[in-house]
């Protein structure tokens, strides 16, 4: 049996995972439009302090801040020739956390989007972005992820570059989630029920809804998954803290910590198996979210 | 530059314009392409096909986007077919009447790949009669400098779509400051997650809702300017 969907039974199906990377490094110094997987490099101490962090939280799946680690988002920052080093450290450092837990931890590999758009629509061929996830997949795999986590896709072409390729460099099982934040479609128009049938197509078996506007528009799209989705599928739903708002000169997410403990009830009871959180969220909220939970 | 209301032009040319809105709406380039070649034939003026077929058909396909109506897809099609439109109307604008009313460079900043708006911007200053270099995406303080200093630029155009990417703005309106650039450039702003509010309290000059009000404001900013120097 696969590891993931093993370490989901033997947690009676519902288990926590973390919060955002990017909003805690954004607090740790990282500058607007500076480049997370540097710092798996140049700030390993940082990194390894929000892994710790959400660990001690509660978190049991914890997610190596390798988001925009592919060579397309890497090139943003003349960093496409370092795919390989970047995954790599990303995955041994969340390792090492993992490893050193007081219970069972999983590692994700956090596969994000290309940012490309694909042919014929952009001008990008799928096999090029398929080479790009396999590159960034077998560096995650050599840094010892437990699964795959493919993040906050929009567009179903991508995801399947995205599949294909992490099946071209990995046996390890992956787990997906697309975002639906554009009047509840994901912004190339895709639907909840739309992109179930499509990711179960792909072989994914894990799979549910990240980021996009806050928990009440998650509570929706979540119910609309769960109606979709076969029996042998397990829900993901990891929703942003609120919404972004601007305030001295910062960003900062409305939602508090209990806002989001009382999602976490709410995404519990409409059956979702694997919980977090994304933008804006922090180990606060998750710990607030295993309390309500009574985890 | 005025060109004919559109309720004043000839019911032919009025059904043209509005066929031409539909097949960019449907973002049926070949069409689009043929319809502006069509226009130009009849004798309209590159001004005016712009205005009344390119971007009113842009203005709807924004407003059902806006609406939920249509999405990414559908909205890059028609940018796409009005990029082969301006392909064909770029030289005529710049070589026939429409005179040269300044210089702009735009740009999305640094850690944002956003650019449809932004395009969109860049196209329709470039209708109004600027001269605009276009530095793309993920552009950082360095190189929107070194293209304001090269093209003497009257305005800087800033893009930004996330709200992680928005904070930069401000880190090139202080580099402005710090190199004396700042009292010689207009900075508008512009993206989905910024407001007033937001381009008031970082030292930006006006904020733009859409690529029309861009267009508006860069006029005035000309004006104004024009006056002071002259
Ligand atoms: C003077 O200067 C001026 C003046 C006026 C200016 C101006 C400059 N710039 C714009 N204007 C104004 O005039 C224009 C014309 O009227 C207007 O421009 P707009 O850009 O607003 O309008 C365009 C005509 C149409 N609108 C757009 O083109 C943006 C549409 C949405 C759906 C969007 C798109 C298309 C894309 N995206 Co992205 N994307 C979204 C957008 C959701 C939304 N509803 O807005 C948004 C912006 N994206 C978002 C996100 C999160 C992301 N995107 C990403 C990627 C992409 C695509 C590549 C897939 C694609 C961009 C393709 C491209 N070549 O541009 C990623 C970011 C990559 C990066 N580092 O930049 C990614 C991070 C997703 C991911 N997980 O990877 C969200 C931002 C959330 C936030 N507030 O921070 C988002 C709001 C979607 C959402 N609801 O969550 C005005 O704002």
């Amino acid at each position: 049996m696969d590891k993931l969907l093993d370490f989901l039974t033997r947690n009676q199906n519902f288990v926590l995972a973390d919060g955002a990377m990017g909003t805690m490094l954004h607090a740790a110094g990282l500058t607007s439009g500076g480049a997370p997987e540097e710092w798996n490099v140049e700030r390993p101490d940082v990194i390894k302090g929000i892994h710790q962090a959400y660990v001690d939280a509660g978190s049991q799946i914890i997610t190596a801040n390798t988001f925009g680690g592919n060579r397309f988002r890497l090139m943003l920052h003349n960093n496409e020739s370092r795919v390989r080093e970047l995954n790599l450290a990303a995955a041994r450092i969340a390792r090492e956390v993992a490893d050193t837990a007081p219970r069972e931890v999983l590692v994700a590999g956090d596969v994000g989007p290309s940012g490309e758009i694909l042919f014929p629509l952009g001008t990008r061929q799928p096999e090029e972005v398929r080479d790009a996830f396999a590159e960034q997949a077998a560096a995650l795999a050599e840094g010892g992820v437990d699964f795959f986590l493919i993040e906050t896709m929009s567009a179903l072409e991508e995801v399947t570059a995205a599949v294909e390729g992490i099946k071209s460099a990995s046996d390890l099982p992956i787990a997906a989630t697309m975002t639906f934040d554009t009047h509840f479609r994901t912004m190339m128009g895709v639907k909840p029920a739309q992109a179930v049938n499509a990711l179960y197509d792909l072989g994914i078996v894990v799979m549910g809804a990240n980021c996009g506007n806050g928990p009440d528009e998650i509570e929706r799209i979540v119910t609309d998954l769960a109606a979709a989705k076969p029996a042998n599928v397990y829900l993901i739903a990891q929703s942003n803290a609120g919404l972004p708002k601007w305030k001295d000169k910062q960003v900062y997410y409305d939602g508090s910590p209990e806002v989001m403990a009382d999602y976490a009830l709410k995404m519990r009871a409409l059956g979702v198996n694997v919980l977090g959180a994304c933008c804006g969220s922090t180990p606060e909220h998750i710990r607030a979210m295993r309390e309500a939970l009574g985890l | 530059m005025t060109e004919t209301r559109f309720a004043d032009l000839p019911a032919e040319l009025q059904e043209h314009y509005l066929n031409m809105q539909d097949d960019l709406y449907d973002g049926a380039k070949d069409e689009v392409v043929e319809a502006t070649r069509q226009a130009l034939e009849w004798g309209q003026g590159p001004g005016a096909i712009l205005a009344h077929g390119l971007v009113a058909g842009m203005d709807i396909v924004g407003k059902d986007f806006g609406a939920g109506i249509l999405f990414v897809p559908e909205v890059l099609r028609a940018a796409n077919a009005m990029k082969a439109a301006m392909e064909i109307l770029r030289p005529l604008l710049t070589e026939t009447g429409v005179p040269k009313i300044g210089t702009a460079v735009i740009g999305t900043v640094k850690g944002d790949i956003h650019d449809i708006g932004k395009n969109l911007v860049a196209m329709m200053w470039e209708g109004a009669g600027f001269e605009v270099r276009n530095l793309g995406i993920n552009v950082d303080a360095d190189k929107f400098l070194a293209a304001l200093r090269e093209t003497n630029a009257d305005i800087l155009g800033m893009s930004a779509l996330l709200t992680t990417t928005m904070p930069y703005m401000a880190t090139v309106i202080e580099r402005l400051t710090e190199e004396g650039l700042r009292d010689r450039i207009t900075v508008l702003v512009g993206g989905a997650p910024l407001n007033p509010a937001f381009a008031e309290d970082i030292g930006a000059d006006h904020y733009c809702k859409d690529a029309a009000e861009a267009v508006d404001t860069a006029r005035k900013v000309m004006q104004l300017r024009g006056g002071a120097r002259g």
